[in-house]
């Protein structure tokens, strides 16, 4: 294996072995979502005519799961290797850091593809599922879990201690999560929120990821594509820019 | 080419204390060469200096001036090749946790882009006294298996050049001669070695060079064994429990109840017991021996300080 294969599979064996932490109990949290709101609200939420609310709600928690924990991998193991000091065996490699942005990314990935997919599986036994469009279903996970990942990467350099970490999932990731049609169709929402919706990334790419599913979603799939592969493009290279200067690791 | 070549490295730090937008100078344009095949000694008190210029080295802290180059390689703009020639071992004890002994070596020489290095990890670990823990998680491991390991993860690529920073802090004394045959053997095959460590007599013992720092700059750089002929003097040694007249106590290097003092001429041996005698202490044991390392290291330390005092009132 070379360098980056090395630190990549190492990234992914380090979620796995604690995978009842890692994967199970996100799916679970999940699951918990998807049987209080699918029951409590089935019968009085109507968003598109086709889609049942319980099937409608299924991809946003899949995705939110997807995300959620895409950060979470790149992000807590940054931290936990910078707190226990054992970021230096990394350091003192020539790992470049194009090959850091790799595997740390793509671990995150792998780690969001894994929980969106146990996810899933449970989920189907709550309601029947249409796969409209399967392409953008993957093509919206892999790009929202990196765009996830690479944020993490940058958390996880920024970030000190542990409650830094926390502030900026609490305060960050999860209002613009719940803010992003996760639970409901932002056609619903009133108009000064739709308009606040548009402007966050996490709601093209729950919409995009939707549209794979029931082939309807509330912006063109081609629009949601651009601006989540816009996001990414920005968060990498201040990423990439973080990883190259040493910023926080290097002194 | 030398193994490893400090170039007029200097680092300044913004100061924590003092006026917004000073800075302290902790290495101040420290210039020498480490040849091939050397076992060489950095020597200092804490706070000197050692492990930031041990950083600079191994690309963990960018040098405000100056470079360092590591077998012709700049550590900086040349990194990748510099790290792959370099083996470091660092002063924290720091481990994965997620890991077990031979999955860390596994990951160590990937990093590398050196696959199948299971003939070579075993080694490392027959030699380190790990042999039987391979299977364990890094948390299980002792302080001093732990310290080892930080050895066998920095030789996994087979460095020419090996840096340990302190490496025998917390070893037991049969552990540490564990470890000096091991490392000696890595020496007699062709490299080089670069030791900084508190316990003067390893580096009396086992560097061919030595060089000193004090706040950030070089104060003696020379062969072992010419440091030790210029301090040729002998060494006064006796037990006392009373506490010494302070005109004794700054040149004595004290340990618990044992004190040495230099003593260079039957004159100052004379006034060294009348001081004692005076102050009315009992003394014990005494003997006479020849000057070591630390009292070498003792000597240059006090006379640097009082260089930079004079330094300071002219």
């Amino acid at each position: 294996m070379s360098g980056w294969q090395t630190l990549f599979y190492k990234e992914v064996l380090r979620f796995w072995k604690v995978g009842f932490q890692t994967v199970a109990a996100p799916v679970l949290t999940a699951m918990m979502y998807l049987l209080i709101f699918g029951h409590v609200l089935e019968d009085h939420v109507k968003v598109y005519e086709t889609v049942r609310y319980t099937a409608f709600l299924i991809p946003g928690l899949v995705m939110m799961s997807v995300l959620q924990n895409a950060f979470a991998n790149s992000s807590s193991s940054l931290i936990q290797s910078k707190i226990m000091g054992n970021l230096v065996f990394l350091l003192l490699t020539p790992l470049s850091h194009w090959s850091w942005f790799v595997a740390y990314v793509g671990s995150s990935i792998v780690r969001g593809l894994v929980v969106g997919a146990g996810v899933l599986l449970v989920a189907v036994w709550f309601a029947p599922l249409t796969f409209a469009a399967p392409l953008w279903i993957v093509v919206f996970a892999i790009l929202g879990a990196a765009l996830m990942g690479a944020m993490g990467l940058i958390a996880g350099l920024w970030a000190e201690k542990f409650d830094q970490l926390a502030a900026f999932q609490n305060f960050v990731i999860m209002p613009m999560t719940f803010l992003s049609g996760v639970f409901y169709s932002i056609g619903s929402l009133p108009a000064f929120w739709q308009t606040a919706s548009h402007l966050n990334p996490f709601f093209y790419m729950i919409d995009g990821f939707r549209y794979g599913f029931f082939g309807v979603s509330d912006a063109s799939p081609w629009l949601s594509l651009g601006i989540v592969g816009s996001a990414l493009s920005v968060v990498s290279l201040i990423a990439m820019h973080l990883l190259r200067t040493g910023y926080k690791i290097r002194s | 080419m030398p193994a490893i070549s400090f170039q007029a490295v200097s680092k300044s730090y913004a100061s924590p204390r003092g006026p917004a937008g000073s800075t302290f100078l902790a290495l101040d344009n420290v210039q020498f060469d480490i040849e091939e095949g050397e076992f060489f000694g950095l020597l200092g008190p804490n706070g000197a200096g050692k492990t930031t210029l041990i950083s600079i080295l191994a690309g963990l802290t960018r040098a405000t001036s100056g470079r360092v180059m590591v077998q012709a390689c700049d550590v900086q703009a040349d990194y990748a090749q510099a790290r792959r020639k370099l083996g470091i071992v660092p002063q924290e004890l720091v481990f994965d946790p997620f890991f077990n002994v031979r999955e860390a070596l596994r990951f160590q020489s990937g990093y590398f882009g050196i696959r199948n290095n299971d003939d070579w990890i075993d080694e490392l670990l027959t030699s380190l006294g790990l042999a039987d823990k391979a299977g364990a998680n890094m948390r299980q491991l002792s302080g001093g298996m732990k310290r080892r390991m930080l050895v066998a993860q920095a030789l996994v690529h087979k460095p020419p050049v090996i840096v340990l920073d302190e490496p025998t802090a917390g070893v037991d004394v049969e552990l540490r001669q564990t470890l000096w045959q091991f490392i000696s053997k890595l020496n007699k095959q062709g490299h080089t070695v670069l030791l900084t460590t508190h316990y003067l007599e390893e580096a009396e013992a086992l560097c061919g060079r030595i060089a000193m720092l004090k706040t950030g700059r070089v104060v003696a750089l020379d062969r072992t064994s010419d440091l030790l002929k210029a301090a040729s003097g002998n060494v006064l040694r006796f037990k006392t429990t009373g506490t010494l007249p302070p005109a004794l106590a700054a040149r004595a290097r004290i340990t618990g109840s044992v004190v040495q003092l230099p003593a260079n001429s039957a004159l100052e041996i004379e006034q060294y017991l009348a001081a004692v005698r005076e102050s009315g202490l009992i003394v014990e044991d005494v003997e006479m021996r020849k000057a070591d390392l630390e009292d070498v290291f003792i000597d240059i330390m006090n006379r640097s300080s009082a260089q930079q005092s004079a330094g300071v009132n002219a």
